[in-house]
């Protein structure tokens, strides 16, 4: 087989149905191998960019590795914001670049770049491969290192000399990887030190994140079981929602910088923490120095660097969450562990008087169309769909979607966490809509970070995706504006956006649907419309361009110093050391 | 951000790695990229039939810290076994270095004397130098080199530190 050939043989190998791509000079072999076959189906993007957030969206929607194909060159360097964003969020993608014939390696040659020294510190392991025997096994280890332990991105940089040689093809099967081996099960004593905790507290909370979601559909059956089972309330990530049911009483809501203040309020005051996959981030903590100073903390996470390294723990437990969860609960059931009822109840009175602040409160207008209205709109009027995916962008508008957008399943809701790319939301509502042909697929997006990748409507419109893209529309960078607003003595430098395009005309222009609501009661019609249509819609909705994202933890503060709304902001400034934060 | 109060110290780490390509920039771009010290590091094959290279790395920090280089260097695909030498019991440290000193008359004397004294070998010598080669911890060869340079020092070259347990037991 050439080595172009193996590449495909082993994709289909690897259950590979879909990859993202775009051509160029260093790949042509592959895509001459992809040319008359009909076991994988290539997207061609507009951007690489584009072609990583939407594997992203893929992987993330599905729970399967994303698969990228791009050439040498300005492929490979377009693609490091995409990898560098699944590396932060840890989402599962084998991207193969091609590179420059093997002779020309480190020649300057046309469309060459050092592809492996460039994206080393954005993926969880790189490969180039100068030899078409080692090729199988080197992209059947990618597949096993990008989807095991902590999931991330994998790039194969392949010479087109070694596209062209012959080699032999190994299947899957037979191969081993030496010393990549995560570990899954959790040791049993620290799982019983854990349980022993738990059964001691009483106020505790569990703190979930994304590494549920990565877990599979099984870990997030497994975390509502053992809420039920203890009674203790649920907070989540960003990452993580969609893990727990957002309905459920023990559900307080996603915690950290825009999160509830019954959530943050109660990871402040618990005696007992347990931290399931979910890695301690600033956005979370807040000033570390002050974060839940009075708990006894457990950690379980499948990458052992993420334990004690921003927030020491009692008990770490390496180990995948469904794995830890199962063993977790036995032993919890087997010790008959019963929490002190009491001490419970009181918990959870106090947690519902914070609920009773009701911090998501927003003060609703007649005139203009208030963002946080826009989204909980949209919910109540897809509630009953059916299968619902949500992307985003980056901003207020991602804040206020996880506060107003409730989900039930994991899976479903997916953004830019970590690495905060403005510009995922359209490429990976794409990659879902591509997995789930049937679902809905709304990006809830932003006018700033909509037109970082805008040149994905070109895409949408090719394969006929009714991707549909509502656009909470203020003219601004919204959040850059709010933290002008709060930090900077409201000089609004550069976040504002002259000369923005009619939307409905864009949409239009891509054989899309373009729509536009300028008054809160054309809201409902539009969104109808929207959901009406079979094709590809922007639904322009125009919000008050000066609404903030409340509440907010100032950067540099704690979780028991929280600004709940605009009047709370001139009591508390934010401290110098908090402006120097990010 | 939390000041770091928690004291700061010195450990030797040998870490065991798959000999390919790039592994070295690995684990270099690690310590670089997330902000840890680097004193020392050497790198060479130590098992040529499964192509296994030995790393030892001289790096400081809180013990937090130095959890984290632990865990960090472990998460790195081509990594195959960590021990941090310094927690895990006694072990035996060497470092060697080449040392040019120039000088005549009473100086020249004095340097070869001093190097008896460090069991210090000459390696090479012309009227006017010596190339003294010395092995030894690391605060030996600091010593000597203080000394030499009272007396016509013009040239250093230094392996780094390479580390191994006392005892029976291998890596």
């Amino acid at each position: 087989m050439t080595g172009a050939e193996i590449v495909l043989q082993a994709l289909k190998d690897q259950g590979v149905t879909r990859i993202f791509g775009y051509p160029g000079g260093a790949v042509l072999p592959i895509y001459d191998a992809l040319f008359g076959q009909n076991d994988i189906l290539h997207i061609l993007v507009r951007q690489e960019g584009g072609a990583v957030h939407a594997a992203e969206g893929y992987a993330r929607s599905t729970g399967k590795v994303g698969v990228v194909l791009v050439t040498s060159g300005p492929g490979v360097t377009n693609s490091v914001t995409g990898l560098t964003d699944a590396l932060m969020d840890s989402i599962p993608l084998v991207c193969i670049t091609g590179q420059v014939p093997t002779h020309l390696i480190g020649n300057d040659a046309f469309q060459e770049c050092d592809t492996t020294g460039i994206t080393r510190p954005c993926t969880k392991h790189n490969y180039l491969v100068k030899n078409a025997d080692d090729l199988a096994r080197v992209i059947h280890e990618a597949f096993h290192v990008a989807r095991s332990g902590r999931p991330g991105p994998v790039v194969v940089d392949l010479p087109k000399d070694v596209q062209f040689a012959t080699g032999t093809y190994l299947p899957p099967s037979r191969v081993v990887h030496k010393s990549y081996k995560p570990r899954l099960k959790g040791d049993p004593v620290q799982i019983k030190r854990a349980v022993e905790i738990l059964s001691l507290a009483k106020r505790p909370i569990i703190y979930a994140g994304g590494g549920v979601v990565n877990s599979g559909p099984a870990a997030a059956q497994l975390l509502a079981q053992f809420a039920r089972l203890s009674g203790f309330p649920v907070t989540l990530t960003l990452m993580g929602l969609g893990a727990f049911p957002a309905s459920d009483p023990q559900f307080l809501g996603m915690l950290g910088m825009h999160g509830t203040f019954e959530a943050n309020l109660a990871m402040h005051g618990c005696d007992a923490m347990i931290a399931i996959g979910s890695r301690f981030d600033d956005r979370i903590t807040g000033k570390l120095a002050a974060f839940s100073p009075h708990s006894r903390k457990i950690h379980i996470d499948v990458d052992p660097s993420s334990i004690n390294k921003n927030v020491p723990v009692e008990v770490g437990i390496v180990g995948d969450v469904a794995h830890v969860l199962e063993d977790l609960i036995k032993f919890w059931k087997s010790t008959q562990a019963k929490p002190d009822a009491k001490a419970l109840k009181a918990w959870w009175k106090q947690i519902d008087e914070w609920r009773a602040r009701d911090c998501l409160r927003y003060q609703n207008s007649e005139t203009v169309i208030k963002p946080q209205y826009a989204i909980q709109r949209l919910y109540e009027l897809t509630k009953g769909l059916g299968e619902v995916f949500v992307t985003t962008e980056v901003g207020q508008h991602q804040m206020w979607a996880a506060q107003f957008f409730k989900f039930e399943k994991p899976n479903h809701w997916l953004t830019s966490g970590g690495l905060g790319t403005m510009g995922y939301g359209l490429p990976a509502a794409m990659g879902a809509q591509i997995a789930h042909p049937k679902a809905l697929v709304v990006d809830i997006a932003g006018e700033a970070s909509l037109l970082m990748n805008i040149q994905e409507m070109s895409t949408i419109a090719q394969y006929r995706l009714p991707v549909k893209v509502f656009l909470i529309n203020n003219q601004y960078m919204g959040m850059v504006r709010q933290w002008q607003e709060l930090l900077h003595g409201g000089r609004y430098s550069e976040s504002y956006m002259d000369s923005l395009p009619d939307f409905v005309k864009l949409a239009e222009s891509f054989g899309a649907v373009g729509l536009r609501a300028t008054r809160p009661s054309e809201v409902d019609g539009v969104i109808k419309a929207m959901l009406a249509s079979p094709k590809a819609v922007i639904a322009d909705i125009r919000v008050d361009p000066k609404e903030n994202c409340f509440p907010m933890i100032p950067s540099g503060a704690a979780h028991n110093e929280m600004l709940l709304g605009p009047a709370d902001k001139a009591e508390q400034p934010v401290s110098e050391n908090g402006m120097v934060l990010v | 951000m939390t000041p770091r109060t928690e004291p700061v110290a010195r450990h030797t780490i040998a870490v065991l790695v798959d000999n390919e390509p790039g592994v070295l920039a690995r684990v270099i771009g690690l310590f670089s990229g997330r902000g840890y010290n680097i004193e020392s590091l050497t790198v060479a094959e130590v098992d040529a039939a499964e192509r296994l290279s030995r790393i030892t790395v001289v790096t400081s920090g809180t013990p937090m810290v130095i959890e984290q280089i632990k865990a960090q260097l472990a998460r790195l695909v081509p990594v195959h076994k960590i021990s941090d030498l310094t927690v895990a019991g006694p072990h035996i440290e060497r470092e060697l270095a080449l040392v040019k000193v120039r000088g005549s008359g009473e100086k020249r004397v004095e340097a070869l004397r001093i190097a008896d004294i460090f069991r210090a070998r000459a390696l090479d010598s012309t009227a006017e130098s010596f190339v003294f080669e010395i092995v030894g911890d690391a605060g030996k060869l600091d010593a000597f080199i203080a000394l030499m340079s009272g007396l016509g020092l013009v040239d250093v070259s230094r392996t780094g530190v390479v580390a191994i347990a006392r005892g029976p037991d291998p890596l």
